[in-house]
């Protein structure tokens, strides 16, 4: 029998208010299927979304949701876990959401390696508002506030996110919805902060003036900017430069998670222990 | 009356302390003097209850993340200065548009930008009527005297819950710093007195979270209990998603309004000082107000009757009264540590412009002398 994404969706919400062709949709029904085989209930499940396509995400599935200012999805999420760490908190951010003015916000999330679990849906640009550089527009692309090219440094939002502190670190695309299913599985399991850049297309906003006039087009460029982790390793540092590795790019299963360190705070301030040492720490606790 | 207890405490403190009694369990803040010994002491006493208090990486995520707490039904606290309620600014409005209650302690500095960041000043009265952009009716108090620093935090607390948006407590420098003995309620009092926020126990399908009486409040119920609704800073309608009908939008703001305007008498809370006697009427608030006093007792022992009106909710002010008074009063000055925005609220309330004002904008307290001398000239 097919698969029933309708248990999880707020059917009356749809259709959805993105594009013909969006790669939102596939992440969306990765997602669920995520969500179904860790049984987690949906009561259980609090989806922050910011500002921009991405956005509506938490509109769509049926768990408890918020749709929060632009960028700040990881610092609600951050109150709402510390409030309620026994239940389950996923973000979803686009990459000028959770990179440009949500960055600081991004880093600290890693940081404190709070379980939290990010899907940065990256598509490159601002799609919702037409066609801005984002911090991830590949440079030389055409945008609406770029005409002759843009000429910003495009980032590697892994590598911020690995180097930040982050304790799981993936990236698939929307070529890829049952790998992508497979690295959400692992991302929402993982205690700790898990960061995901899930590649997408934006052929409305991104390719129409960058060549890649449909869905198809687009697809087949972000298939030539990834490679699986196993191939990236074999690559000369030049090559590298070209290409984002996909697969999990970090798992440290070692670091301690912020919601269970701060119960040992609690226990401190109600007399049940001394405070935590640093020797303590450079032992795990 | 109920019982009360003494205490040696900082005014500061002492509104970390109420938020814990009044049954606050989170506390989101970004460090920002005058303000952040709330942080230092509520990051002490929430894990001893079992809250959490987190110190976030700026002003923004800081609100963000009490905000976040909020929402899941946990009653909420930040605290900051000018520099950081402008900060928050636009969280305050997700907050107002959401109905997520919320205390904002600001303990007022000396402003604009960063200003006179160790010294007095009332300069952010009018940002706490308006703090983020759009309409809505900002709830506001603003303790007077030490011991109000904990009797009306515990206050905002309820009134978050009560009108289901942000309340901000105001207290400035040389309230958030005195130090002394101070009279308040015992926690057990305060614990008595805590009126939740209102849920709904039907059935989840038939739960729709703003789907109220065009004067009543969101009831939001806590996340995580088997009600899952949307929250969104979008227009919104009954059910909580986002709409742009026209007549829905309309209703939106104009609840967001009325829900506080016809309630204002529960809102409302003024003390009148020596006022039946008096030929001049001083009106003042937070810690101006103790400097009045003490020139009002000397000017009466020059035969010089003065009385004071000190509004303790600035926002929504106490027009109706204010009204009265001036139509009682010939002489009113209006005294304050800025270049008089409340004046303008007591301009429009009273119906006229012959106010005289007292304003000092130099990070320095008022002195009672000060306060005489502006009464001799007048």
């Amino acid at each position: 029998m097919a698969f029933n994404y309708d248990q999880y969706l707020r059917v009356n919400k749809m259709p959805t208010l993105w594009c013909w062709g969006c790669g939102d949709g596939v992440i969306l029904k990765s997602f669920i299927r995520a969500v179904d085989k860790l049984g987690w209930k949906k009561d259980d499940i609090c989806l922050v979304s910011g500002i921009g396509c991405s956005g509506r995400f938490s509109s769509y599935v049926d768990f408890n949701t918020v749709h929060t200012t632009h960028g700040r999805t990881i610092a609600f999420a951050t109150g709402i876990k510390l409030a309620n760490p026994d239940k389950h908190v996923v973000c979803v951010a686009g990459d000028g959401d959770g990179l440009a003015i949500g960055g600081n916000h991004t880093i600290h999330g890693c940081r404190r390696n709070i379980d939290i679990t990010m899907i940065l849906i990256n598509n490159f640009i601002y799609g919702l508002t037409n066609s801005q550089t984002s911090p991830t527009t590949p440079q030389g692309f055409w945008t609406v506030s770029q005409k002759a090219g843009n000429i910003d440094p495009t980032f590697d939002a892994c590598k911020l996110a690995e180097a930040a502190g982050a304790s799981f670190v993936g990236r698939e695309t929307v070529n890829s919805p049952k790998k992508m299913e497979k690295l959400m599985i692992q991302a929402m399991e993982h205690k700790g902060f898990s960061f995901l850049d899930i590649q997408s297309n934006c052929h409305i906003n991104l390719g129409r003036k960058n060549k890649m006039q449909s869905a198809m087009a687009n697809l087949d460029w972000i298939d030539t900017i990834t490679v699986s982790k196993k191939k990236y390793d074999t690559l000369s540092p030049e090559e590298q430069k070209n290409v984002f590795p996909t697969g999990v790019l970090k798992h440290d299963t070692e670091a301690k998670e912020y919601c269970e360190l701060y119960e040992e705070i609690k226990k401190v301030h109600q007399g049940e222990r001394k405070p935590i040492t640093q020797d303590e720490f450079e032992k795990k606790i | 009356m109920s019982a009360t207890r003494e205490v040696i405490s900082s005014g500061n403190e002492l509104a970390a302390m109420a938020a814990v009694d009044a049954g606050c369990r989170f506390f989101g803040g970004y460090p920002l003097t005058p303000s952040s010994e709330v942080m230092h002491v509520i990051s002490d006493l929430l894990p001893k209850v079992g809250g959490a208090a987190i110190q976030m990486e700026d002003e923004i995520a800081g609100v963000a993340a009490a905000i976040g707490a909020g929402m899941s039904g946990v009653r909420t606290l930040t605290a900051t200065s000018g520099p950081g309620i402008s900060l928050k600014a636009e969280n305050l409005g997700l907050a107002q548009m959401c109905e997520v209650p919320l205390v904002v302690i600001n303990v007022m500095r000396g402003g604009p930008s960063t200003g006179l960041p160790t010294r007095v000043s009332q300069g952010d009265v009018a940002q706490a009527k308006n703090p983020s952009h759009g309409d809505y009716k900002s709830i506001t108090v603003c303790a007077g005297n030490l011991a109000e620093c904990y009797t009306e935090t515990v206050r905002a607390f309820n009134l978050a819950d009560r009108f289901m948006q942000p309340v901000f407590v105001l207290l400035d420098e040389t309230i958030g710093h005195m130090h002394a003995k101070a009279e308040i309620p015992t926690a057990q009092a305060v614990k008595e007195g805590i009126v939740p926020r209102k849920t709904f126990d039907g059935a989840p399908e038939d739960y729709l979270p703003y789907g109220v009486e065009q004067d009543q409040p969101a009831v939001l119920n806590p996340m995580f209990t088997g009600y899952r609704y949307h929250y969104t800073g979008l227009h919104h309608d009954a059910s909580g998603f986002p709409t742009e009908e026209i007549e829905t939008c309309r209703k939106l703001i104009d609840r967001l309004f009325q829900k506080v305007e016809k309630y204002t008498d529960e809102i409302e809370s003024n003390e009148e000082y020596m006022i039946d006697d008096a030929d001049i009427l001083i009106i003042g608030y937070g810690s101006a107000s103790l400097a009045i006093k003490e020139a009002i007792n000397m000017l009466r022992k020059d035969g010089i009757k003065v009385g004071m009106f000190r509004p303790i909710t600035l926002w929504p002010s106490p027009e109706k009264r204010l009204h009265e008074l001036g139509q009682k009063f010939d002489k009113v000055l209006s005294v304050e540590l800025n270049q008089g925005q409340y004046l303008e609220e007591i301009q429009r309330s009273m119906g006229r412009l012959d106010i005289a004002k007292l304003t000092k904008t130099n990070g320095r307290p008022f002195s009672p002398s000060d306060i005489i001398e502006k009464v001799k000239e007048l």
